[in-house]
């Protein structure tokens, strides 16, 4: 390992939140405290998991690392839900959605032997394929919320003219699993030519060659593009019916918060 | 074919309307008129089960439609809205969605009918809809409706906002269906001229009345 980054430069580093910091006070954005808060929590998340990881690695068995990679799905999940306030059973929706495209990622990475069933395999990928995942199943959320909301005339006629619920939604479940995907497929394009992607970089930062990196950056590819493939579909699929009461009649997120 | 509704009640907040008894028969053409806020859409709305109701019964052919299939029902007794402002694309978007809801395949030659009773260029099935007018956008609107003649036709104040012309062949349309199904029409409406017209009203107000001329 020819990276090493000691305490002091990291210390020294911080001013570079000094930098951010004073650009949201001179604009007056308002977000220095956000910036505080999530820096240290940042700083703490990652110690506290820099050492359980090197624990898991040492210890080496399975069921921790299957419990490992449930509370990173759990996590993911829970983040995920957020962006869905209002919609029933959001965090279900998530977290099966989570579990599906991970563990059904993973399998086919496993069987075909790209990766082994290592834990220090096994736990960073599943952090990639589920925080992926995560932010695609928050953006078919956002995405079913902002369309129904757009929306409500059209599909309250096509509800009217005896449109089943599939019917009356139209075009917004699929439109919802294009936004989940695009953000993948944008940022795939555009690798190597604007963004060595974060793996990838990290890989020859510690001494890879940049041909083994490569490849393990394909490998990213291809997962990534199936995992916010299958949350997506999963999540607007079973969200979509949620914005129906059973008498199939519309009924956004806002007016249950109020009911 | 009948239409019945047993001490009906709606109520949000407050009460909108209670104990609401009427019987619908074929051929019947009732027109609904009350101030705004009286619940008359809200009335409309429950019968076409696109609104819960608080309390009572609706009765479609001797069945409760609590009972029933809601998309076949919604078929059957077919809400007209105020101002359509159709889905997809273009005005055969809007056209074939009867067909798709009743799986049947799409006949090109009853949309087209249809256009040219509602004095639309049959061209106008690829026509996008945001290139259309107001009272032409009504039209297809209603057409939706009438493209299977329902049981019960829910009229929501369609012709509101409409120039004198476009609402007199809508309503032409609308009543050559009448004359030759025999069916429902419930019709809300503040139109001066409708309502002179009508033989069998229900008034919206503190109390809800029908007469009949």
């Amino acid at each position: 390992m020819n990276v090493n980054v000691d305490n002091g430069s990291l210390a020294l580093a911080f001013s570079l939140v000094l930098v951010s910091l004073f650009i949201s006070y001179k604009q007056k954005l308002h977000l220095e405290h956000e910036t505080i808060i999530a820096v240290a929590r940042a700083v703490i998340q990652l110690i506290i998991v820099g050492y359980l990881l090197m624990a898991i690695f040492k210890v080496d068995n399975w069921i921790v690392t299957i419990i490992m990679q449930l509370f990173i799905i759990f996590n993911a999940a829970w983040n995920g839900k957020k962006r869905g306030v209002g919609i029933e059973h959001a965090f279900g929706i998530a977290w099966t959605g989570l579990m599906l495209s991970t563990f059904v990622t993973m399998g086919i990475l496993v069987v075909t032997g790209v990766i082994k069933m290592e834990p220090f395999q096994l736990i960073p990928v599943t952090g990639m394929v589920a925080g992926n995942s995560m932010t695609a199943v928050g953006l078919v959320y956002r995405s079913l919320k902002q369309q129904f909301n757009d929306q409500q005339a059209q599909v309250f006629e096509r509800l009217a003219l005896g449109g089943n619920l599939k019917q009356a939604a139209g075009d917004i479940f699929r439109e919802a699993i294009r936004t989940g995907m695009q953000p993948t497929i944008d940022s795939v394009k555009t690798y190597g030519v604007v963004s060595l992607p974060g793996m990838m970089s990290g890989l020859i930062m510690a001494g890879v060659s940049p041909i083994s990196a490569i490849k393990y950056q394909i490998m990213v590819v291809f997962m990534l593009l199936s995992a916010t493939g299958i949350s997506s579909v999963w999540a607007s699929y079973l969200a979509y019916r949620g914005f129906f009461n059973r008498n199939w009649q519309l009924q956004l997120p806002e007016d249950k918060t109020i009911n | 074919m009948d239409l019945k509704v047993e001490k009906l009640g709606v109520s949000f907040e407050q009460v909108v309307f209670q104990n609401l008894n009427f019987d619908f028969n074929a051929g019947d053409w009732v027109t609904i008129v009350g101030k705004s806020g009286t619940g008359k859409s809200v009335f409309l709305k429950s019968l076409a089960r696109l609104m819960d109701v608080t309390s009572g019964q609706i009765i479609f052919n001797g069945q409760d439609i609590q009972d029933l299939a809601i998309g076949t029902y919604r078929q059957k007794v077919s809400y007209a809205v105020q101002s359509a402002s159709l889905f997809g694309k273009t005005v055969r978007d809007n056209l074939d969605f009867p067909f798709i809801v009743r799986d049947q395949a799409i006949d090109v030659q009853k949309q087209q009918a249809g256009l040219r009773q509602m004095d639309l260029p049959v061209a106008y099935l690829d026509h996008p809809i945001t290139e259309l007018s107001g009272g032409q956008r009504q039209r297809v609107g209603v057409l939706r409706n009438l493209l299977f003649p329902p049981e019960v036709l829910l009229l929501d104040e369609i012709s509101t906002g409409l120039d004198a012309e476009t609402k007199q062949l809508i309503w032409q349309v609308i009543q050559t269906m009448h004359q030759m199904e025999g069916n429902i029409v419930l019709s809300v409406t503040h139109d001066a001229d409708e309502m002179a017209s009508a033989r069998d009203l229900i008034e919206f107000g503190t109390e809800v009345k029908r007469v009949k001329k």
